[in-house]
């Protein structure tokens, strides 16, 4: 009976409590809400078991095979965080790569072909089918998960066709190169690690520093409204999905180089593994929200929970276990986050 | 019931905007058969009209959504013709939709600025596309104090705020960015009373900052807490242009359904 009779002094009451209620807890919600936050406390928890679990897991060695065993997916999960933050997916991606690195593996060491051409004939390759999926997502507006899904069976078909059923060991030093380190101590760091984190900056920049990072973002979180406020939303999708396909080429480069032989069965789960690090890095798969830097933490944190558990004397069985736990819980972690704003 | 007719008398602004005798048709449907409209400059005109009696196609046409197929729209008195609604904004017309047209997960100075983002002067800007966030939260804030409209922070997050709020924000995009006039369809449609109160009262803010405004409102008591004219259509048509002092409401619905006569309703002029 109070709590009815009075509802406008019951309001009145708790506003002030409330006010004090936020400024205390201001702070650490800020820290807390700030997307990163969360995937890097996960990285670093996994970290610390680990490094107290086992002495090796610590070693400069170990940390720089952690980072050069993520490079592929690593690369690849950039344009799949651009993709999923324009609310779309992208399940060709390791397809398109893995093209790339029988195309490029077969013109040098079959065909004689010069290095740097056969490289860049690759990358032209892996962007036109970038743009490809592209023109088909925005001119056709067809869904982005059944554009990459028919795209990955035809590229897996090109690719076994073009590979003839053998693999290409590279031999040649330019498309090993992302393979060779610098050597700083005990650390070994490669030119493809490098190559990675160059990109992660260079995309990071256009994310959040230019107007067309801002149109990505918008064009995920409410498409009509970026139509309506006069953003070219087909030309931006586009140049998504075509910066994407230009990314997995360098993927394929940096695959050569971690591994010199180009083989079509290769990198099989990457484009499930590039969704799996930007999930669990906090991107949301509605499209809208989401920072590149977390898709990064992510990928290091399924690496070094497979390091490792391999290191431990664990059962591998159990990595796939846990990162499926991260997974699903990232996303009841979104969704419980949105439910709350509205 | 028989409305007393008074011509309205001519304002004394400059007519800003224009439509002449605009004819829409759907195949056989008329939408518009001969629509007329005059804005003036400094003045919040609504628009009403029953389902069907061709408000939102004339404000189409207005704002470019729909071409005409018949009859002129003059801007400052010169003719215009529309093919779309960027070429309306091009002129300095801005819209604001029903159906709040925000990006909800970027911030208020972001979605102020979307699509017409504020890059660095000199070569950081032209060479390396670099934003410029400070000059665009200050612009923003500074704009949304001269509209009066009070928000917790520029920083935060639309979804944080109400919905007169978010409304707020697409209604000071429309303000910060029309340098002729503003068209407002529905604002308040989808908002509570006292969230429409804060539209309402961005709406008179920007018509005393001189930026007349085109007002379509189902919302009778808004449109007479607002509007300095009142345009009432029917049949595709102009039925009869009026005033909040001339006329009650329950005039205005009764030429509005046909059941007074409207100074306009019969005999093209």
């Amino acid at each position: 009976m109070r709590l009815q009779s009075t509802g406008d002094g019951v309001s009145a009451d708790q506003t002030p409590r409330r006010t004090a209620d936020n400024a205390r807890t201001g702070i650490m919600r800020q820290v807390l809400l700030k997307p990163t936050v969360g995937p890097l406390i996960v990285l670093l928890l996994f970290c610390t078991v680990f490094s107290l679990a086992t002495h090796t897991f610590l070693a400069a060695g170990n940390l720089s095979l952690v980072v050069q065993q993520s490079v592929i997916v690593g690369t690849l999960a950039i344009g799949q965080t651009m993709i999923i933050l324009t609310a779309g997916v992208d399940l060709a991606n390791g397809g398109i790569a893995v093209l790339g690195t029988i195309v490029a593996g077969r013109l040098v060491a079959e065909q004689q072909n010069p290095a740097l051409l056969s490289l860049l004939f690759a990358l032209i390759l892996c962007t036109g089918f970038g743009m490809t999926a592209g023109l088909l997502v925005s001119r056709l507006m067809l869904p982005p998960f059944i554009v990459t899904l028919g795209l990955l069976g035809i590229i897996t078909a090109i690719t076994r066709l073009v590979a003839h059923g053998g693999a290409f060991p590279v031999t040649d030093d330019l498309l090993a190169w992302p393979g060779n380190a610098i050597a700083v101590g005990d650390t070994s760091i490669t030119y493809g690690m490098l190559i990675m984190f160059g990109l992660y900056l260079l995309v990071w920049y256009l994310l959040t520093q230019t107007a067309w990072g801002r149109h990505v973002y918008a064009i995920g979180n409410n498409r009509e409204a970026a139509r309506l406020v006069g953003i070219p939303v087909q030309s931006r999708l586009l140049s998504v999905y075509t910066f994407a396909g230009f990314l997995y080429g360098i993927g394929s480069w940096l695959a050569l180089g971690r591994i010199p032989n180009a083989d079509p069965n290769a990198l099989q789960n990457a484009n499930l593994d590039s969704i799996t690090a930007g999930v669990i890095g906090g991107t949301s798969l509605f499209g809208g929200r989401g920072s590149l830097w977390g898709t990064l933490i992510g990928t290091l944190i399924v690496a070094v929970l497979r390091n490792g558990l391999t290191l431990t004397g664990i059962d591998p069985l159990w990595q796939d276990l846990v990162t499926g736990i991260l997974v699903i819980g990232a996303v009841a972690l979104d969704q419980v986050s949105k439910g709350k704003q509205r | 019931m028989k409305v007393e007719q008074k011509p309205v008398l001519p304002p004394r602004g400059t007519v800003v905007l224009e439509a002449r005798g605009i004819v829409k048709r759907y195949g056989h449907v008329v939408a518009l058969g001969g629509a007329d409209l005059e804005l003036v400059a400094g003045e919040v005109l609504a628009i009403v009209g029953d389902n069907g009696a061709g408000k939102s196609t004339l404000i189409k046409v207005l704002c470019g959504a729909v071409v005409p197929d018949e009859g002129q729209v003059l801007l400052d008195g010169a003719p215009v013709h529309f093919r779309n609604p960027l070429d309306a904004r091009k002129r300095g017309i801005e819209t604001v939709y029903q159906d709040l047209a925000v990006a909800p997960a970027l911030d208020i100075a972001t979605n102020l600025f979307l699509g017409r983002e504020l890059r660095r002067r000199g070569p950081v800007g032209s060479w390396f596309r670099l934003l410029d966030k400070n000059r665009m939260r200050r612009e923003a804030q500074r704009e949304m104090d001269e509209l009066k409209f009070h928000l917790p922070s520029i920083d935060s997050a639309v979804e944080k705020l109400s919905g007169g709020q978010r409304q707020g924000v697409a209604v000071a995009r429309a303000a910060i960015f029309a340098r002729r006039l503003v068209i407002m369809d529905e604002p308040t449609a989808a908002l509570g009373v006292r969230e429409s109160g804060q539209v309402l009262n961005l709406i008179r803010s920007i018509r005393d900052r001189g930026l007349p405004v085109i007002l379509i409102s189902h919302d009778m008591p808004h449109v007479f807490e607002v509007a300095d004219r009142i345009q009432i259509m029917r049949l595709g048509r102009r039925a009869a242009l009026t005033t909040p002092q001339r006329h009650t409401m329950s005039e205005v619905v009764a030429i509005m359904t046909g059941a007074a006569r409207g100074d306009e309703q019969t005999s093209p002029q």
